[in-house]
C-alpha cells in the first residue's frame, strides 16, 4: 500500500473506532498478504504511516466464499467474477491466510 | 463475518478488482462503505 | 481511412539520473551519498544496450524470440547489441545530457566544462540529431565553483554523476514558484528531449516528409508543464516541434494519464480524417519521475536496477497510403463514463464492443498490445506480473464471450500477448511500445490485425473514482473489402 494510502486508512480507522473492516481486491498473494500484514499488524516495510501503528483491522477478501455468499449473484458477477476467473484465486487466499497466521501469532 | 451494518474500506487494485467494485460488492451486502482505494503500482 | 506511416521508439540510459526520480528521492533523503547506495546496482550502458527488452524496444528483437530467451534477462544480456535498431536508438548518457541542455531555451540547465565538451563532440556527429539536423547547439560549459555556487545559494539541483563527480546543476525556473523547481524543471526537460529524440528518428525514416510539412504535432506525455497558477499549462507538443524544426506545425498536448497516447492516436486520426492536417505527430516523452521507481525491490534481489531508461516516441498519422497500416476509426473502444469499474463492462467496453460493431471478434486479432511493463522491473517490488494479468484478464473475456474454453486461456495469452518488455514509463509502457513491430507485422510481416488499448489510473488524480481507457484497431491496408 502507497504511503499516501496508509495515512487515509488510518484517519478512517481512527475516525470511526469499531466496527470497521477491510475488503481487499487485491491480484495476487503477495500484494494480498502485504496490504492484510499492514492493516492488521502495520506496514512491514516500516516507511509509512502504519509503521509499527497494528490497527488490528478484520480484513478479507472479495474472493472468499463468505463475502461472495453476502452479495447478491448478479452484482457478484458484474463486479467480480471476471477477474475471479482471470487471477489465481487459490494463491490470494493462500496469502491472506498467511497474514491472518502470522497476526494471531504475534497478538 | 457479516458485512451488513459494517463500515467497510475497500482497497482495490488497477490489475485486480478496483476499488468502487469492491465498494459496490459492500454496499450491496448492506455494509456502509467509509472509504474508497484503487491502488496502480505502475 | 488514416494510416500510421510511420512510428519511432527511443530510450535514453540514464543511470546518474535513477536518483532523480521520485521513488529514490523519497526513500534516499536521509541517506547523505544516496548515489554511493545505487552505484552497485546501476548498469553501464553496455549492460543496458544489451539487455534483451531494450533491444525489443528498439526494434532489434522480435516479441516471441524474447517469450523465448532466458530469464532472468538481466542475467542473459544479448551479444553483439546494436545501439540502433529500425525503431530508434539507446542513447548513451553522456550524449543524453549534451541533448538536455539543447532543449533548454532558458540556460537554467549547466554542465561542467568536461561533460559538455563530451557531449557536443559526439552528439555533433549523431546520424539524427547530429550538427546538422538544425537542432540548437550544446552550449558551454559552466565552472564547477559557478555550478556550487548555484547549488548552495540558488536551489540548483545537483546532477551527480554515478562516479560521484558533479555533472552539472539545474536551476529553478522562478525563486518562489513551486511548479518551477529544479527538480520539476528537469523533469519536464527531460520528457521534452526524449520526445524531440524519437521526432527527429521519425523524420529520419528513408521516405519520411519533410520536418516543414509536419503541421500538427500532438504530445501525450504525462509531465505537466505550466506555472503556479497554470500548473499544467502545457504545451510541450509546441515546445518539442520547435526544436525539430516543424516550422509550420502547430500543436497541443492531451491528458488521460497512461491512456492519453491511445486519445492522441484517435485524434490524430480523426483530424486526418476530416482533411484539416494530412499528416499529424503524435509524440510523448519519458518520465523522470518514474525513474528507480521500484528500486527497492531490486536493491533487495541483489539485481540490476532496470528502471534506469528514459523512454520517448514518435507516431506519422497520414492520409492512406495504400501500403501503410489501417488506423479504423470505425472500432475505436471506448470507456465511456457509464462503463464505470466493473471488469466485464471495462473489458466488453474496450475490446469485445468495438469489435463487434465492424463484425469481428476477439479471435479476429492476431495480437493484441496491452500493459507492457516489463516483469522483470515489478515483479522483484511486489507488484505481480501486470502484462500476464491483463491478458488473462482478456482470455477470460473470451470465455465469458464463449469463444474459448476456460482451457484454452494459457494458449490465448502464448499466441496473442506477448511478454512485457517495456521500461517501466507510464503512458509509453501502455500498448506503445508494439507498435513499431506491428507496423512491421501489418505490412512486412504475417499479421492481419492487431489491437491497442491504453488504461488511465485517472482515479490517482483524485477527481473522479473512474479509470479510463481506449482501444485502436491497427489493421493490414486492404485487408477488408471497403477502406472507405
Amino acid at each position: 500500500m502507497g504511503l499516501e494510502d496508509q495515512a487515509a486508512v488510518k484517519r478512517v480507522a481512527d475516525e470511526h473506532g469499531s466496527g470497521v473492516v477491510v475488503l481487499l481486491g487485491t491480484p495476487d498473494a503477495e500484494s494480498t498478504q502485504t496490504l492484510a500484514q499492514t492493516v492488521v499488524a502495520g506496514d512491514p516495510s516500516y516507511a509509512g504511516p502504519l509503521a509499527g501503528v497494528p490497527l488490528g483491522l478484520p480484513v478479507f477478501h472479495v474472493f472468499e466464499p463468505e463475502v461472495r455468499d453476502q452479495v447478491p449473484i448478479d452484482v457478484y458477477e458484474a463486479q467480480v467474477a471476471l477477474m475471479e476467473m482471470s487471477l489465481d484465486r487459490d494463491a490470494i487466499l493462500a496469502g491472506l491466510r498467511e497474514a491472518r497466521r502470522a497476526a494471531a501469532a504475534t497478538s | 463475518m457479516e458485512l451488513r451494518g459494517k463500515k467497510v474500506i475497500a482497497l482495490g487494485e488497477r490489475d485486480g478488482v478496483p476499488g468502487p467494485a469492491v465498494a459496490e460488492c459492500a454496499k450491496r451486502a448492506g455494509a456502509e462503505v467509509v472509504l474508497t482505494l484503487t491502488a496502480c503500482y505502475v | 481511412m488514416p494510416v500510421i506511416r510511420a512510428v519511432s521508439l527511443v530510450l535514453a540510459h540514464v543511470p546518474s539520473l535513477v536518483r532523480l526520480g521520485s521513488k529514490p528521492l523519497r526513500v534516499l533523503r536521509e541517506v547523505e551519498q544516496p548515489i554511493e547506495y545505487l552505484r552497485p546496482h546501476l548498469r553501464d550502458w553496455n549492460a543496458a544496450r544489451a539487455y534483451a527488452p531494450n533491444q525489443v524496444f528498439i526494434g532489434n528483437v522480435g516479441v516471441d524470440e524474447l517469450a523465448a530467451r532466458p530469464t532472468p534477462w538481466h542475467r542473459h544480456p544479448i551479444a553483439g547489441a546494436q545501439r540502433f535498431g529500425p525503431d530508434g536508438e539507446i542513447m548513451p548518457e553522456d550524449e543524453f545530457l549534451g541533448l538536455l541542455a539543447t532543449c533548454d531555451g532558458f540556460d537554467l540547465l549547466a554542465l561542467t566544462g568536461e561533460v559538455a565538451d563530451r557531449a557536443r563532440s559526439t552528439l555533433d556527429a549523431h546520424p539524427v540529431v547530429g550538427r546538422e539536423s538544425g537542432r540548437p547547439a550544446v552550449p558551454a560549459g559552466v565552472g564547477t565553483a559557478v555550478l556550487n555556487e548555484r547549488i548552495a545559494r540558488h536551489r540548483a539541483v545537483p546532477l551527480v554523476g554515478v562516479d560521484g563527480r558533479l555533472l552539472g546543476a539545474m536551476l529553478p525556473g522562478h525563486e518562489e514558484d513551486d511548479t518551477l523547481t529544479g527538480q520539476v524543471l528537469l523533469e519536464n526537460l527531460a520528457c521534452k528531449a526524449t520526445a524531440a529524440l524519437a521526432l527527429r528518428h521519425l523524420l529520419a525514416r528513408p521516405g519520411a516528409i519533410a520536418a516543414t510539412d509536419v503541421r500538427y504535432v500532438i504530445n501525450c506525455g504525462e509531465e505537466a508543464v505550466g506555472d503556479r497558477y497554470q500548473r499544467g499549462g502545457g504545451n510541450v507538443a509546441k515546445a518539442v516541434a520547435e526544436w525539430a524544426g516543424c516550422a509550420r506545425a502547430t500543436g497541443s498536448d492531451v491528458k488521460a494519464f497512461c491512456s492519453g497516447p491511445m486519445h492522441a492516436l484517435m485524434l490524430a486520426g480523426a483530424l486526418v480524417r476530416s482533411a484539416m492536417f494530412d499528416d499529424v505527430v503524435v509524440v510523448a516523452g519519458g518520465s523522470l519521475a518514474k525513474l528507480g521507481m521500484k528500486f527497492q525491490g531490486h536493491v533487495k534481489h541483489a539485481m540490476p536496477i532496470v528502471e534506469d531508461v528514459l523512454a520517448g516516441f514518435a507516431v506519422h498519422v497520414a492520409r492512406d497510403d495504400g501500403v501503410s497500416p489501417v488506423l479504423r476509426l470505425d472500432a475505436i473502444g471506448r470507456h465511456e463514463v457509464a462503463s464505470g469499474s466493473a471488469p466485464l463492462a471495462v473489458m466488453k467496453a474496450l475490446y469485445s464492443e468495438p469489435l463487434e460493431r465492424v463484425g469481428l471478434t476477439l479471435l479476429d486479432v492476431d495480437r493484441f498490445s496491452l500493459e507492457l511493463h516489463n516483469p522483470e522491473a515489478t515483479e522483484p517490488a511486489g507488484s505481480g506480473n501486470v502484462p500476464l494479468n491483463n491478458y488473462r484478464t482478456l482470455a477470460s473475456l473470451a470465455v465469458v464471450e464463449k469463444l474459448i474454453t476456460r482451457e484454452g486461456i494459457d494458449d490465448f495469452v502464448r499466441t496473442r500477448g506477448m511478454p512485457g518488455f517495456s521500461p517501466t514509463q507510464g503512458h509509453i509502457a501502455s500498448a506503445i511500445p508494439y507498435l513499431g513491430h506491428a507496423r512491421r507485422g501489418l505490412t512486412e510481416g504475417g499479421l492481419t490485425r492487431t489491437m491497442f488499448a491504453g488504461k488511465g489510473s485517472l482515479f490517482l488524480g483524485r477527481m473522479t473514482q473512474l479509470p479510463d481507457g481506449l482501444s485502436l484497431v491497427l489493421e493490414r491496408n486492404g485487408a477488408r473489402p471497403s477502406t472507405a
